[in-house]
């Protein structure tokens, strides 16, 4: 069960998206994003789609991962969508009772739902090709400066090193201490939501008295390796913009641009 | 009939994904009631596997598991009366303790059993002498016990359930010497009084040797053989192209052997090698 969690799951490879410096796709990310929500037409949401719809194809992850991490947002998307339907002015296409289905909900629930899919297959097409730790690096990098005003960017991103780096450790014992309890007659399918929630004591305990041994042991495993905070640390692999950065920064502003235009020239829709 | 068959057994990990891997392949074998079954194998040879496939806790994607003639997977939703019936201590054990007391950890298998509170004191009772658990101990917290102690409450719990076949995964890992010997006599104590089925998986062959009636050694998902620790250990070539190796004492017994001292074949304790030894001297009149 745990197993199947998918959503965000680096996936090695050595294809273009794979070689971008993680600074440059972190701010890529944020960009896209903000460009995902300056496209008030639809030609400038083709624009952006084709992008994004590039950028998966480039980042030669098998697309049936991008499905299975849509598959998680899908009630998310259908959600959104049925809402925005009935909430829009303009001309009723369609009524019963109090709701009514209008052109404009109808354009306003595909640009809803055309948005979070994209946004989900943005986030997913940087977190598939980027290994936590360089993910942890970017972030550490980028919010340098917030260091002249006392933010604790190295502890900062340490602490997000460490919890990615324990997320499978901690699913994988709780795989382990839900067999171990099952074994004992443990039962934890049946039942009301009362009876489910003290089903899972048994396995939180352990749980955490395991997170905890395990910060212990590899607080002592830091010390004896004299950590002592970001202060004078020097990093193994420093990271350079080599010009496939460049290139893709060029090919995110002629997006930006595209965006920009298709916006100007045609009717804005919501 | 024997108590536990199993036909075509095969798990695979991940079907239909990059990660598909064959855990166990194509497992056929019977184990008769009462006996001891030890299983060893290499890292990753799928003894894991197979050891959780006997109690449903996984289900396999081939073949079957019989216990008293019936498939384990017959009635899908009856499932849990199968842990009942084969009790399963995981490696460390001590790492799902999780109640108040010892007490009430140990009562958690027999209260899921649906036992009334007088038999789950009794059953608890018996279980925690099983392992030598002191009466004092019981009221703690398993939190404050020794490292020993959490294992020994920790497997009470299991014994506590009262099961037809106990399967152990590698129970004196982590134990030192004196600790393995002890849980070791003890898990053997209680295989004598109850007269249950034992399935022992160890990386020890000293252990193994020591107490099982048949030896089965999987590799890469397989079953190679199943037979007796003296056949078993017998065929030291085919165990170290598996990565295993056989009891120091019977390495060295063999060694002595081929140097031309007149033991006998499969020697598999320390015991038996202090027995041929003295023969042996008493025959050159040297004791």
């Amino acid at each position: 069960m745990t197993r199947d969690v998918s959503f965000g799951q680096y996936m090695p490879g050595d294809g273009v998206i794979h070689r971008l410096d993680p600074r440059i796709k972190l701010i890529l990310l944020i960009a896209y994003i903000v460009f995902v929500f300056c496209a008030f037409n639809f030609v400038s949401l083709a624009v952006i789609s084709a992008a994004t719809f590039a950028a998966v194809m480039l980042s030669r992850v098998p697309l049936r991962m991008y499905f299975k991490s849509l598959k998680v947002v899908l009630i998310i998307v259908l959600i959104t969508s049925a809402l925005n339907i009935f909430y829009g002015g303009g001309d009723v296409l369609w009524q019963w009772g109090y709701l009514t289905v209008t052109k404009d909900g109808i354009f306003r629930a595909i640009f809803v739902s055309v948005r979070i899919v994209l946004l989900i297959l943005l986030s997913s097409c940087l977190t598939f090709t980027t290994t936590p730790t360089d993910l942890t690096d970017a972030i550490e990098r980028l919010m340098k400066p917030l260091k002249a005003l006392h933010v604790k960017v190295h502890e900062i991103a340490m602490m997000m090193t460490i919890a990615l780096r324990f997320v499978p450790t901690l699913l994988e014992e709780t795989d382990k201490i839900m067999s171990a309890q099952k074994a004992r007659g443990a039962d934890m399918d049946s039942g009301g939501i009362i009876k489910k929630v003290k089903a899972m004591t048994p396995i939180l305990i352990p749980l955490f008295v395991s997170a905890f041994r395990r910060a212990y042991e590899l607080a002592v495993a830091m010390e004896c390796r004299c950590y002592h905070g970001g202060d004078g640390r020097t990093r193994m692999k420093v990271l350079h913009m080599k010009p496939l950065d460049y290139v893709s920064l060029v090919i995110s502003g002629i997006v930006l641009a595209g965006i920009v235009l298709c916006n100007v020239f045609f009717a804005s829709i919501v | 009939m024997s108590l536990i068959e199993v036909k075509n057994l095969g798990f695979t990990y991940g079907v239909g994904t990059p990660f598909e891997k064959k855990a166990v392949d194509n497992l056929s074998l019977s184990i008769n009631e009462g006996e001891v079954v030890g299983l060893i194998g290499h890292t990753g040879s799928g003894k894991s596997t197979f050891a959780q496939m006997l109690n449903g806790l996984i289900k396999p994607t081939e073949g079957q598991v019989l216990i008293d003639g019936t498939d384990i997977w017959a009635k899908p939703k009856e499932i849990r009366k199968i842990r009942f019936k084969v009790g399963m201590v995981f490696q460390y054990p001590e790492y799902q303790l999780f109640d108040e007391t010892v007490y009430k950890d140990i009562s958690f298998g027999p209260r899921n059993k649906g036992l009334s509170e007088n038999e789950i004191n009794k059953t608890v009772r018996k279980a925690a002498e099983f392992v030598s658990l002191d009466d004092s101990l019981l009221e703690k917290s398993p939190f404050d016990l020794s490292g020993g102690e959490k294992r020994r409450a920790a497997i009470a719990g299991v014994i506590a359930m009262d099961p037809d076949v106990l399967v152990l995964d590698e129970p004196t890992a982590g134990l030192d010497p004196k600790g393995r010997d002890v849980l070791l006599a003890q898990i053997m104590g209680y295989h004598r009084e109850r007269k249950n089925t034992i399935i022992l998986i160890s990386h020890s062959m000293e252990d193994v040797a020591r107490i099982a009636d048949r030896i089965m050694v999987m590799n890469r998902g397989r079953l190679e053989m199943i037979d007796t620790p003296k056949v078993v250990f017998s065929r030291v070539e085919r165990l170290r192209s598996m990565g295993l190796r056989v009891p120091q004492i019977t390495r060295i017994m063999t060694e002595l052997k081929q140097k031309g001292y007149e033991f006998s074949d499969g020697i598999l304790t320390v015991d038996q090698a202090f027995d041929e030894i003295v023969g042996l001297l008493k025959k050159e009149g040297k004791l």
